[in-house]
C-alpha cells in the first residue's frame, strides 16, 4: 500500500444550520480544497446518515460534486451510522493507498435539526437492532444509561466523574469556535446547587442532559493525497497511519460483558499494529463521546488506561488541556457537537489541526501522534486511526 | 400633536402588583437575578436588543425586531399593561422576557429573548414570567405562542401546553396555545426554580446598571449564512465564495 496523507481540512460550525444539507457537505469541502490548493480531485465520498429520512434527499454524493464543480470525479455516499465519517475516510484512504487515485476529498454532512429532537432521537435509535431492540423503544440515551449504571457498579464511576468530563469538553468547546456549545458550565452549577436539577435534569437516569451530545448540524471534510500529490502541494506531512476497523453483535445485550467494548478494543489494536505505535506513543485523541461515560469507557479500550481506571486520570487531570493526554481538545462530540455523518471526519479536522500546530487557544503542545475514535451504533462497528506528523 | 391628541394616543395602565425579584444558579455556577424593570430602563434594553435583529439564526431576527418594538411601545405609551422582566449575571443582560395583562383572569405572554444561550437562562426567565402572572397576578391562564423551534420545544413540549386555537394571539395572528395554572403547578418541581429574597448586594449590583450581555448571539462562525442570504437555490454562491477566496487567498 502506498501512503496517505491529510493534505487539506475544512469544516462548518457544528450548531443549527439552516442550509440545504448538499451545502452543509460542500462548504467544508471548499474549504478543504482550499487549504490544499487543489482545484481538483479524482474521487468524492459524502459521509452522511441520515439524508433520506430527514432531508428527504438520496442520491447525495452526485448533488455535492455537482455543487462543487468537481465533476467527473467519481462520487459515493457512506453510510455507517455514526461511524459515516471515519468509513468515508476510509474508503478515501483505501482509494489513494491502493494507487487508483493521487487525491480524493471525503466530506461529511449531517443535517439533523431539521427535526424536532424527539424524531432526532427515533432516527438515531433506528441504528439498534431492529427486532430484539428498537421495537421495545431502546434508545441510544437509554442504552448510554444501562451501560452507565453498570459501569458504575463495577468500577465505581460516579455522577461527579461524569459531570467532570462534562465541564471539561465544555471548557474546551470554549477555545473552538466552531463548537456548537460555547457555554461554560461547572459542577456547582450542574450538579451542586438547589438548581442543578432542573438545570441539569436526568434524561435517562443515571445520565443527565449535560452527559448527552447536543443534537447538532455540520460538515467536515478532508483530502486524502499520496506522497506524489503531497509533493506537489507543499503542505505539512501528516500521514494517516493507521487504521482499524472492528464489529460487534448489534444487539448489546448479546456481548457476554455489555461494559466490554471489544470492537473499540479490537479497531484501536489494528490500528496502532498499521502504524507500528503504541497508545504511549499518542500526544492528543478524539474520542466518541455522544455521552461523558463513553470517553472514560473508551480511554481504557484504547489503550491509554488500564481497564476501569480512566475516570481516575480525568481525576487527575490527564486528560485535561495541559495534562498528559488530552482528550477532545475540540470539545469532542459533548461539546463541539455531533452531526452524525459528519462526526469522524470533524475528529479528523482536529487532530491534522493539533499536528499542524494551528489549534490556537486549545494547542496540545508538541503533538506529533494523534488518535480518533468514531464509535458507530453502541460500540458495534468502530473505526479507529492514528495519524502522524512527519517532519 | 397637541396635548389633548396623547391623552387619546396613550393608553391607560391598569396597576400591576410588583414581581418579587429572585436569584439562581444556573449550570456554569454564576448567579442569575432575574427582575422586574421599571420602563426608564428601557433605553438602555433597546441598545442591547438591537444588534440581534441583524442575527440571522435560530430567529433572532424576528424575535429581536419584535421585542424592540414591544419595548418602545411600552417606553412610549404604546402598549397597555405590559411588564417587562430580565435576567442579570454581575449585572449583565442575559434574557429579556416581557408579556401582559388582556384581564384579571387572562395573561399575555409576549417574548423570551435569551442573551445567553444554553444555560436554560431563557428558559428560567420564561419560568418566571408564568411565575408573574399565575402567582402573582392571579390570573387563571397565559397565552403562549412560539416563534422559533426551540421556543416550541420549550414551551409547547416542556410544559405540554393546551391547545387554544380558537384564539388568535397578538403575536402575528397565529393559534395560541395556554398555560393553565394545573399544567404549572405540574411543572413547578422540575422547571420552576429560583430563591427569594435576593440578597441586598446582589439586588443592588443588578438595579445599579444593566451592562451589556457578555456573549451575545453571533451569526454562526463561517460563511455559510452569506450563501443562504443570497437565496441561491443551486449553489451557485459557493462557487463564487470559492473564487472569491482563492483570489483573496482565504482558509478556513
Amino acid at each position: 500500500m502506498r501512503e496517505v496523507y491529510a493534505a487539506g481540512v475544512g469544516i462548518t460550525s457544528f450548531t443549527r444550520l439552516e442550509y440545504p444539507l448538499v451545502e452543509i457537505a460542500a462548504y467544508p469541502a471548499m474549504m478543504a480544497l482550499l487549504d490544499a490548493g487543489l482545484k481538483a480531485v479524482d474521487q468524492v465520498y459524502v459521509a452522511n446518515m441520515g439524508s433520506a429520512r430527514l432531508n428527504s434527499q438520496t442520491a447525495l454524493a452526485s448533488a455535492v460534486v455537482d455543487t462543487l464543480g468537481l465533476t467527473p470525479a467519481g462520487a459515493e455516499r457512506i453510510e455507517n451510522g455514526p461511524a459515516s465519517g471515519a468509513s468515508a475516510v476510509k474508503q478515501g484512504f483505501l482509494g489513494v493507498a491502493s494507487g487508483m487515485y493521487e487525491a480524493v476529498l471525503v466530506t461529511g454532512c449531517e443535517r439533523m435539526r431539521e427535526v424536532n429532537n424527539l424524531e432526532a432521537t427515533d432516527f438515531v435509535a433506528t441504528m439498534t437492532h431492529p427486532l430484539a431492540e428498537y421495537v421495545y423503544g431502546v434508545t441510544l440515551p437509554a442504552h448510554a444509561a444501562m451501560f452507565t449504571r453498570l459501569y458504575m457498579q463495577r468500577y465505581g464511576v460516579t455522577e461527579r466523574h461524569l459531570a467532570m468530563v462534562a465541564v471539561k469538553n465544555h471548557a474546551n468547546a470554549m477555545k473552538n469556535r466552531f463548537a456548537h456549545l460555547h457555554q461554560p458550565i461547572t459542577i456547582e452549577g450542574i450538579l451542586d446547587s438547589p438548581e442543578a436539577f432542573t438545570n441539569n435534569p436526568y434524561v435517562s437516569e443515571p445520565l443527565r442532559f449535560f452527559d448527552c451530545c447536543p443534537v447538532s448540524d455540520g460538515g467536515a471534510a478532508v483530502i486524502l493525497a499520496s506522497r506524489e500529490k503531497m509533493a506537489e502541494l507543499g503542505k505539512p506531512l501528516i500521514r494517516l497511519a493507521g487504521l482499524g476497523q472492528a464489529t460487534d453483535t448489534l444487539a448489546v445485550f448479546e456481548r457476554p460483558d455489555p461494559t466490554d467494548l471489544l470492537a473499540v478494543r479490537r479497531s484501536a489494536a489494528a490500528a496502532f499494529a498499521m502504524a507500528g505505535l503504541t497508545p504511549s506513543d499518542v500526544q492528543v485523541a478524539e474520542l466518541h463521546d455522544a455521552f461523558t461515560i463513553l470517553e472514560i469507557a473508551e480511554s481504557e479500550e484504547a489503550g491509554f488506561f488500564p481497564k476501569g481506571e480512566g475516570h481516575l486520570a480525568l481525576e487527575k487531570g490527564v486528560t485535561s488541556l495541559g495534562g498528559a493526554l488530552p482528550i477532545n481538545p475540540s470539545g469532542g462530540l459533548k461539546g463541539k457537537g455531533h452531526p452524525v455523518g459528519a462526526t469522524g471526519i470533524g475528529q479528523v479536522h482536529e487532530i491534522v489541526t493539533q499536528l499542524r500546530g494551528e489549534a490556537g487557544d486549545r494547542q496540545v503542545a508538541g503533538a506529533k501522534v494523534g488518535f480518533t475514535c468514531n464509535f458507530g451504533g453502541f460500540g458495534n462497528n468502530v473505526i479507529s486511526m492514528v495519524f502522524v506528523r512527519e517532519e | 400633536m397637541g396635548v389633548d391628541l396623547e391623552k387619546i394616543l396613550r393608553p391607560v395602565d391598569t396597576p400591576l402588583a410588583p414581581y418579587p425579584p429572585k436569584f439562581m444558579t444556573v449550570a456554569s455556577g454564576e448567579t442569575l437575578v432575574v427582575r422586574q424593570v421599571e420602563r426608564d430602563e428601557i433605553p438602555t434594553l433597546l441598545l442591547h436588543v438591537e444588534p440581534l435583529v441583524h442575527v440571522e439564526r435560530d430567529f433572532y431576527d424576528v424575535v429581536a425586531a419584535r421585542v424592540y418594538a414591544e419595548l418602545l411601545g411600552y417606553y412610549r405609551h404604546r402598549m397597555q399593561d405590559e411588564y417587562v422582566l430580565v435576567g442579570q449575571i454581575d449585572g449583565h443582560l442575559a434574557a429579556i422576557v416581557n408579556g401582559r395583562t388582556v384581564s384579571p383572569r387572562l395573561g399575555m405572554s409576549l417574548h423570551t429573548l435569551a442573551l445567553r444561550r444554553g444555560l436554560r437562562i431563557g428558559a428560567h426567565c420564561f419560568a418566571a414570567k408564568m411565575e408573574y402572572h399565575l402567582d402573582i397576578l392571579g390570573q387563571d391562564e397565559v397565552l403562549i405562542v412560539a416563534e422559533s423551534p426551540i421556543g416550541f420545544r420549550r414551551w409547547m413540549i416542556e410544559y405540554q401546553l393546551e391547545k387554544r386555537f380558537e384564539v388568535a394571539h397578538e403575536l402575528g395572528g397565529v393559534p395560541s396555545y395556554a398555560l393553565t395554572r394545573a399544567l404549572f403547578d405540574r411543572a413547578r418541581s422540575s422547571l420552576v426554580v429560583g430563591r427569594r429574597p435576593v440578597p441586598p448586594g446582589l439586588l443592588a449590583q443588578a438595579q445599579a446598571a444593566i451592562l451589556p450581555p457578555t456573549d451575545p448571539p453571533r451569526p454562526p462562525a463561517d460563511l455559510l449564512a452569506a450563501t443562504r442570504a443570497m437565496y441561491d437555490s443551486t449553489g451557485t454562491a459557493l462557487l463564487l465564495q470559492r473564487g472569491r477566496q482563492e483570489l483573496e487567498g482565504g482558509h478556513a
